[in-house]
């Protein structure tokens, strides 16, 4: 059999476990999120559905997929479904390049825990995909037919753009560093023993503006207008019901999970072990190591999940003009002038 | 290197598969009891008056186009990001020029007022 | 025909007809949402021809940042969305004059398609096509580069001028 259709084999069965996986850790989201807020307002939270309330999230979404599927007499029937799939489905796409874990050797062949994670321009791919991910929202506001759902899209997409300038620019700084735009290599590079050689304690600034701009990419609290209940009622999803509004719900989660994921591999050191792999006796390549490679990163992205969840219960949103000032007033000048010490930085101590 | 791009491709046939699975799922398991009343655009209680395909600030066009000039800047600056170590000063002045022009618009447009909202 | 090829007329038939959606969609709304299709068939493009840094900057600044200019615009000119557009007022001066400039450049595409000798170069296989172009844009192209900077600076204030004007 040709070398291509192995590929295709080994891609597809990584791309359907991923899949199963970002929905699991959606349901997860769900469940912290529902639980953390009820501990932060002296509630219960849910408790009946499984253990301690655990399988909650996936009565959730059974319960959405039977529910009526409500469509506007005045809306755009082809884009008000559409919007919803492009959401989720991009939500989804962005994993192509994302590694979670170091490679496994299994006979002559070698598999790296991600689905392309070696592509030279994984990166820009990431923000790529973040800019697609903008039409979903803005198709959603426009297509309901609903002066809500279009002041709720557009202000979103306005907010989405504006910050991903920001988050670019802050990525150039861990570029300079690595000199490369695969996010094995980004993750590698800080692997080395060296004594600490996290992005977080070179590019501090630049950690600091993607925690915001990832805050705002996901329309999370306190970054989350485009859904702002008092004013806005639901925000571009005003007019969805049923599974399509879960869609949108799912699409949320997944990229809170994705934001935490990609803050862990290009600021937090990824999947390196508070040890040298060496004092453990593990080798490269092995399934041990793969393992606890990937436990480390998987207790990296909880804790940054918390933090997610911790933030939205604790910090009031923001009035729109406060926000896009922040965007393009303050967040916009300090990442450029982040870059420009980075590269001097650089070129001085290389 | 283009076979690196096969798995690529297969997640995007993936991703999207699964979207419009979970479409088609909710528009077949769903219940269907549509009456005039749920079909009427939602506007807090009360009738619905007019469309929501009205104009709306000028701004949000402003901000797309701002978006524009600076992401080309953003990408420009990855090649010369990931070249820089071979590259010494020179290519740090070239695109230090390079910035101070775009700021000039940068500059122009904030005290024009473009940032401002109200 | 190898994989190659398949993968190559699939993205054809991706730009193809989402090209002639946006040019036969009565909705302007479908028309720039085509569009969409397009850009991202021509970046599947780029990278069956190795180009990946191409490819990736084709999505990041025609689908996420001109794409949603034109649709904000679209939607700005909002009694244009649900219009249909009819092309029913054009007299027989419009179709005759229309009709002679399309069997021009019909006529010029043909020729020069018969008559240019078609090279078929392997594609090169690189390690990456960003490091090449840093170190071009920078040496070479500088010039260019800073140019590209004074036009990006001439639309930026151009725009906000426009924009200003009560």
């Amino acid at each position: 059999m040709p070398e291509i259709i192995w590929t295709i084999i080994e891609a597809s069965i990584k791309a359907l476990a991923v899949v199963g996986g970002i929905q699991l850790m959606a349901a997860l989201n769900v469940y912290l999120e529902r639980k953390i807020s009820a501990f932060a307002q002296n509630r219960i939270g849910p408790n009946r559905v499984g253990p301690f309330g655990t399988l909650q999230p996936f009565a959730d979404v059974f319960k959405l997929f039977l529910k009526e599927d409500i469509v506007p007499k005045n809306a755009d029937k082809f884009f008000h479904s559409l919007a919803p799939v492009l959401s989720l489905s991009i939500a989804i796409a962005v994993w192509a390049v994302i590694p979670f874990s170091s490679y496994v050797d299994i006979g002559d062949r070698r598999i790296y825990m991600g689905i392309a994670p070696d592509i030279n321009v994984g990166l820009l791919f990431i923000l790529a995909m973040t800019s697609v991910g903008v039409y979903g929202i803005t198709l959603a506001g426009w297509s309901s037919n609903n002066k809500y759902s279009l002041l709720g899209g557009l202000r979103s997409s306005a907010q989405m753009i504006s910050y991903e300038l920001s988050m670019g620019l802050s990525l150039i700084g861990i570029v300079l560093i690595t000199g490369s735009l695969s996010l094995n290599d980004i993750v590698n590079h800080q692997l080395a023993w060296d004594g600490w050689r996290w992005n977080i304690f070179l590019q501090p600034v630049g950690f600091v503006i993607f925690l915001i701009t990832a805050f705002a990419e996901t329309n999370r609290a306190p970054f989350d207008l485009p859904e702002a209940e008092p004013e806005l009622v639901g925000g571009f999803n005003t007019e969805y019901s049923g599974m399509k509004f879960g869609m949108f719900f799912l699409a949320e989660y997944a990229n809170m999970t994705t934001s935490s994921v990609l803050i862990v591999l290009f600021y937090l050191g990824g999947w390196a072990l508070p040890v040298p792999a060496e004092t453990l006796g593990l080798k490269d390549g092995s399934i041990a190591l793969a393992a606890a490679h990937f436990l480390v990163f998987f207790i990296k992205v909880l804790m940054l999940l918390f933090f997610f969840i911790w933030v939205r219960w604790s910090i009031p949103r923001f009035r729109y003009d406060q926000l896009m000032n922040l965007g393009w007033k303050i967040l916009l000048p300090i990442s450029l002038l982040n870059v420009l010490l980075t590269a001097l930085g650089v070129l001085y101590l290389k | 290197m283009i076979e690196t791009y096969v798995p690529l491709i297969v997640m995007l046939v993936v991703g999207f598969g699964v979207g419009f699975l979970f479409m088609l799922l909710s528009e077949w398991l769903g219940a269907r009891r549509t009456t005039d009343g749920k079909q009427t655009t939602y506007e807090s209680g009360m009738i619905p008056r007019g469309t929501a395909r009205d104009r709306f600030s000028i701004k949000f066009y402003m901000v797309a186009m701002s978006f524009i000039v600076f992401d080309i800047e953003v990408v420009f600056m990855y090649p010369w990001a990931v070249q820089l170590g071979t590259l010494g000063m020179t290519a740090f002045w070239t695109m230090f020029v390079f910035v101070l022009i775009l700021f000039v618009g940068y500059f122009y447009e904030y005290k024009k007022g473009g940032f401002e909202w109200d | 025909m190898n994989w190659y090829n398949i993968v190559f007329y699939l993205f054809a038939l991706i730009v193809l007809v989402s090209a002639a959606g946006v040019v036969f969609s009565r909705k302007m709304m479908y028309a720039a949402f085509s569009l969409l299709f397009t850009f991202f068939g021509v970046a599947g493009l780029y990278v069956l021809l190795n180009a990946d840094f191409i490819a990736v900057t084709q999505i990041m600044v025609y689908i996420g940042g001109i794409l949603i200019l034109i649709i904000f615009g679209v939607m700005l000119t909002s009694k244009f969305t649900d219009l249909e557009i009819k092309s029913g007022t054009t007299g027989t001066v419009q179709y005759v004059l229309a009709g002679i400039s399309t069997i021009i450049v019909a006529a010029a595409l043909i020729i020069m398609y018969l008559n240019v000798d078609w090279v078929q170069n392997p594609v090169p296989e690189l390690e990456s096509t960003v490091k090449p172009i840093g170190i071009l844009l920078m040496t070479k192209y500088f010039l260019a580069f800073q140019v590209a900077a004074i036009l990006l600076l001439l639309a930026f204030i151009g725009a906000a001028k426009i924009a200003r004007r009560k």
